[in-house]
């Protein structure tokens, strides 16, 4: 799956749960969660989108690494088939 | 034959507004069946039955907006016959006919008491009118009758639809029910307020543990020890789960935690789930999840609307330390919890760096006093230590 693909999955991941958010608006080398505001059942229903999207799984541990935007994208691409 | 009135809906929702039958005459009912699709000012709600029987006949048409307590279906009893209920039916229209007009207007107690009879003997409505007024969302109880008796028209009808207001505003009706309850309970409610700080360090280890090696698809938050030990709580101190009707404290007949959950469009809701001390933390967790997915998505249960024996607001990682509720009548508590940040705290004479979180209670002071309350947060306090122990059904 190419960037642009990929960056397409997160983002209709986001509008599920948060709709009212537009892509163009969110600033890519930011804080997401700043941003968005997600809660913590918010970010784990963000995840359980992605893992059933891409199937990837992010343990808990990695959280820590993902805080932008541009974060998620780049750990989702070094583990998406 | 049983009539199955609109049920209230939460504090300060008086009225539904019907948006779909999910049964029709025939259909066979049990308790707990989702009947019917009703708009609130905060969401639709799904609106549940409590008695067994057949439908026998649907009373409300869609979109008409209606107070509690309306008669919107009747049902045949388990044996009964139609003929038995046109009968049953013909009995109650005369004695609602036959009640002798009161000398002087009836106390407001007594008709908020029998808010399904007033409508029914009120409103004299032609089928056509009734029939139209449905098509344009209109309530027949807001509209004057010109006709004979005062009954109301098709013509009636038309004119109100003209001058009718513009459709409710979600948002604004929602910003109008917040502010009813919680201004009754800023009016009635002698609030007093307690608050503690938590370490979690073993709570935090406990469920980074269990997490690890789980799928996203198991993981559990820590809401959900903290719901758990709240409800453990609450049974050794009952007096603060429960109502407060009448003058006096009803206690809960079970630990059913309303979840203060935050809307995205803005707004707020505190559906319940039920008897929290007795489910396991993965059950507690799935269904605080199922929860919260259904209130963003508006699909929640009426009994879920009611239930609620005493509220829970947890701000979240994203919040404040600290949050002094508003209880939400008839409740007599909220138990808040801010966000978890690391703090100085003094473990064995050192100062060691700990997660923490500030709890916090609102309580009513007809209900409960201070010292009452400190022990209930110095329990909370006490169980978040031992987690492994919030996991047991039994207690």
């Amino acid at each position: 799956m190419d960037e642009t693909a990929l960056r397409q999955a997160v983002f209709a991941t986001l509008h599920r749960i948060a709709p009212e958010v537009a892509p163009g608006e969110l600033a890519p080398d930011r804080p997401l969660r700043d941003q968005v505001d997600l809660d913590s059942i918010d970010w784990l229903n963000f995840l359980l989108g992605l893992h059933d999207a891409l199937g990837v799984e992010i343990p808990e541990t990695d959280y820590a690494a993902l805080v932008t935007l541009d974060d998620l994208v780049a750990y989702l691409r070094a583990r998406v088939a | 034959m049983i009539e199955f009135k609109l049920p209230s809906l939460g504090a300060e929702m008086d009225e539904g507004t019907l948006l779909e039958w999910k049964v029709k005459p025939g259909d066979p009912v049990r308790k707990g069946d989702v009947v019917a699709v009703v708009d609130t000012s905060k969401s639709a709600i799904d609106v549940e039955i409590w008695d067994e029987g057949t439908i026998y006949e649907l009373v409300l048409g869609l979109h008409e907006t209606v107070p509690v307590g309306t008669v919107m279906a009747r049902l045949l009893e388990p044996g009964e016959t139609p003929e038995h209920a046109e009968e049953e039916k013909r009995k109650r229209a005369a004695e609602t006919a036959a009640a002798p007009l009161p000398a002087a207007p009836a106390p407001a107690v007594a008709a908020a008491a029998a808010p399904g009879a007033a409508t029914e003997a009120r409103v004299r409505i032609s089928p056509a009118a009734r029939k139209r007024a449905a098509e344009l969302g209109i309530a027949p109880a807001q509209i004057a009758g010109t006709g004979p008796d005062g009954t109301i028209t098709r013509e009636d009808v038309e004119r109100a639809a003209a001058t009718k207001a513009p459709p409710k505003d979600r948002w604004s009706e929602m910003r109008r029910a917040i502010a009813a309850a919680m201004a009754r309970s800023k009016r009635e409610i002698p609030h007093y307020y307690l608050a503690t700080d938590i370490p979690l360090a073993v709570a935090s280890r406990w469920l980074a543990e269990r997490n690890e090696h789980r799928s996203v698809t198991e993981r559990v938050l820590l809401a959900v020890p903290l719901l758990k030990a709240v409800a453990r709580a609450l049974v050794r101190y009952p007096e603060f789960n429960g109502h407060f009707r009448d003058g006096a404290f009803v206690p809960g007949a079970g630990i059913h935690l309303g979840v203060a959950i935050s809307l995205r469009q803005g707004g707020l809701i505190a559906p319940a789930i039920r008897d929290v001390d007795a489910l396991r933390i993965d059950e507690l967790m799935h269904r605080l999840a199922d929860l919260v997915a259904r209130a963003r998505a508006l699909t929640l249960r009426s009994s879920e609307m009611t239930d609620a024996t005493i509220t829970v607001t947890n701000l979240g990682d994203q919040g404040v330390e600290l949050v002094q509720g508003v209880i939400y009548p008839p409740q007599v508590a909220l138990v808040g919890f801010g966000k978890v940040t690391a703090r100085p705290w003094v473990e064995d004479g050192k100062v060691v760096a700990m997660p923490v979180v500030t709890a916090s209670l609102a309580a009513d002071h007809r209900a409960s006093d201070g010292h009452r309350g400190a022990l209930l947060l110095a329990e909370i306090a006490r169980l978040l230590q031992d987690p492994r122990s919030l996991d047991d059904a039994a207690h």
